[in-house]
């Protein structure tokens, strides 16, 4: 059985490794209101409180069969949207540092939504 | 080159077969991530930062042209172009699909390879010296023993689940050029002192990670004959009682500090006397088949000096320097070992374009019997090359960029993927490889420092062998930012030893003024002659000490 991880501090969103390609992926809300996976770190779905964390946190555990690795991780609102806190996360939402033609910096993905 | 057998050959399809469907009942729901994920690991499938990442055995580091081709091919047809050879010579791509790796696999079967046993808690795919067969200082080649332990230990039922993952590396030489000491176990060849049979020097519980240990010796000789019988008894010992309730204390290097070598040993000879020896050991019809495919190519008659090297090392001064620099002398006259760099400035250490792989397997096939090695130091050998031919092979690496003369120097640095790829690492590696390379890119002066190893690792497991690096850099997470803490003095050789720490982490921008600071030192108190390492050693580490205080203390 694999631990509950302790929840961040909030806002936070919520990032996972689609199971089929290993992409990122970020939980997005979709314009019904659903939640959904997304390629690109800038819709991601801020969490601002408790009921809204919880909420992705049962969309992930919904969402085995689509994701590996989910976990929410905190952020900061900049002006592209949420940026995560941590370098770690950083780099997980943009690519290698050292091969700008490579992830989501060289726009891999970010067009593309997929749908669970 | 080893050849696969009717055996190798089903098992390696049946295993594709068979992680085919795992994958499908992975998709299709009827496996969960549970009990997919150690299935994955099983066939060196792991989930990193960015993407999956699929590790491929190169057992001992030997490649064909034929199999470098293939991983250029499958590079480009299901990853990015890429891969990345690592320090335990193996070749990893950074961005394959889930969906993808049973055609990876199936592409791999079809030149012998795979990539069983390159993860999980069982016996590793075996190192060895990468100048096997070919290096003057040697006694016998141990390929032909480290391809026997590759056909004990895979899928071995009795060590399949081990306490912890297990490493063997083996050399045949005097100098240690595989780290033998850094391994669970360490086999060298040497002769008997009295009888000059051959047999072996085990050492047992080297390792590095976050308690590094150098191995020590529990057998000055065994004989050839004895050896599977003496490793059943070794990992009966370590399967039995290595610990299981605490995986950072599962190694068998922790088994060996916390009964001591002397228990050790005893415990092994007593497991190795119960055992019934010709019943584990290769008979020697067996070991003749192996060695067969070991016998050495067919090389000509010639002088030990070309009259064509000298003439065109005379009109090229950079063609001469990559000739004094990445050469390594031949048992054979007229021929010489190259080593092809793949730590040019600026780009990450380890890393062949499918490009590069294609020219260096063209090259291979050409001038060196068809035949490469993969170093622990991420590099690439051309074994068997005519001094002749070292013109035009070296005009062919120029326009690919794998010309760059600097084996055993300062830019020649080992980095793990680090924080861009992995998701254990708590800091990069390959900037900070980058920078310091880009801060000694002048090729005289690099010369002039002589030989140094700069290893880094971007975490505490120590993909980089940090611990063993004339300077070590390991990258920790320290409040939420990169620091890099510096060690001195760790030595890879028969010398092994582990370096010291200098003092507290460095920012990454501070880390190449702190390796010119060590770098200063040296130069002040080298004799005539002294290598880095050499001159460490006699001075000990209170100056370089000095000088890093004070390169800290004003940051």
């Amino acid at each position: 059985m694999t631990s509950t991880p302790k929840r961040p501090p909030l806002p936070a969103i919520l990032l996972a490794n689609d199971l089929l390609d290993g992409d990122v992926v970020f939980a997005v809300e979709d314009a019904d209101g659903a939640l959904d996976w997304t390629r690109d770190p800038r819709l991601a779905l801020v969490a601002d409180e408790g009921v809204a964390a919880g909420r992705l946190e049962a969309f992930a555990a919904a969402a085995r069969q689509q994701v590996v690795d989910a976990y929410l991780v905190d952020v900061e609102i900049g002006p592209n949207g949420p940026v995560p806190r941590h370098f770690r996360e950083r780099f997980k939402t943009l690519g290698p540092s050292t091969r700008p033609d490579l992830g989501k910096q060289a726009g891999e993905g970010i067009a593309g939504r997929r749908s669970a | 080159m080893y050849r696969y057998d009717e055996f190798d050959e089903r098992f390696v399809r049946d295993r594709v077969a068979q992680f085919g469907d795992q994958v499908a009942r992975r998709l299709d729901g009827s496996l969960t991530e549970d009990e997919f994920k150690p299935l994955r690991l099983k066939n060196g499938v792991y989930l990193q930062l960015h993407a999956y990442m699929l590790r491929i055995a190169i057992p001992y580091g030997t490649l064909s042209s034929r199999q470098l081709r293939q991983l250029a091919l499958i590079g480009e047809r299901y990853d990015r172009s890429y891969g990345h050879f690592t320090t335990r010579q193996n070749l990893q791509f950074n961005w394959p699909k889930l969906r993808d790796v049973p055609a990876i696999l199936d592409l791999l079967a079809d030149v012998e390879m795979h990539c069983i046993q390159t993860s999980g808690n069982c016996i590793r795919n075996v190192t060895a010296d990468h100048f096997a067969g070919v290096a003057q200082d040697e006694i016998e080649d141990p390929r032909p023993v480290c391809e026997l332990i590759r056909q004990w230990s895979t899928a071995h039922p009795e060590f399949s689940y081990l306490p912890r993952k297990f490493k063997i590396a083996a050399t045949g030489a005097q100098h240690d050029r595989a780290v033998i000491k850094a391994h669970d176990i360490g086999l060298r060849i040497v002769r008997h002192p009295e009888s000059g049979e051959i047999g072996y020097e085990i050492s047992v519980g080297g390792g590095l990670g976050r308690t590094p240990m150098i191995g020590k010796v529990v057998r000055d000789f065994l004989p050839k004959a004895d050896l599977l019988a003496y490793l059943e008894a070794v990992m009966r010992v370590y399967n039995l009682e290595g610990r299981r309730d605490n995986k950072y204390k599962a190694r068998v290097k922790i088994l060996v500090h916390e009964i001591g070598t002397e228990e050790f040993r005893r415990r092994v000879e007593a497991e190795f006397s119960a055992l019934d020896g010709p019943s584990v050991n290769a008979d020697a019809e067996e070991l003749a088949r192996i060695a067969a495919y070991f016998t050495p190519p067919a090389y000509e008659t010639l002088p030990p000096d070309s009259g064509a090297l000298a003439v065109a090392k005379a009109g090229n001064p950079d063609f001469a320097r990559w000739v004094d620099t990445n050469l390594t002398p031949h048992r054979v006259p007229g021929y010489t070992a190259v080593t092809i760099s793949l730590k040019p400035v600026g780009l990450a250490p380890g890393d062949a374009t499918s490009e590069q792989m294609r020219l260096v397997a063209d090259l291979a096939e050409r001038y060196s019997f068809d035949e490469l090695r993969v170093t622990h130091a991420q590099n690439l050998v051309l074994p068997h090359v005519r001094k002749d031919d070292l013109f035009a092979i070296w005009q062919a690496l120029v326009p690919v960029g794998l010309a760059t003369a600097n084996l055993g120097l300062i830019t020649d640095i080992i980095a793990c993927p680090g924080l861009d790829y992995c998701s254990l690492a708590t800091a990069r590696s390959i900037p900070i490889a980058q920078a310091i390379a880009q801060r000694f890119a002048d090729a005289d002066r690099q010369a002039s420092i002589g030989e140094l190893n700069i290893k880094i690792s971007g975490c505490i497991n120590a993909c980089g062998h940090h611990h063993v690096g004339h300077i070590g850099i390991l990258g920790l997470e320290k409040r939420g930012i990169e620091s890099y803490q510096i060690t001195l003095g760790g030595d890879a050789t028969e010398n092994a030893a582990i370096g010291e720490i200098l003092g507290p982490g460095l920012p990454a921008e501070d880390v190449p003024d702190a390796i010119e600071a060590i770098v200063g030192v040296y130069e002040s108190q080298r004799h005539d002659g002294e290598r880095f390492i050499e001159t460490v050693k006699r001075v000990g580490l209170v100056p370089f000490k000095a000088a890093f205080r004070e390169l800290a203390d004003a940051a």
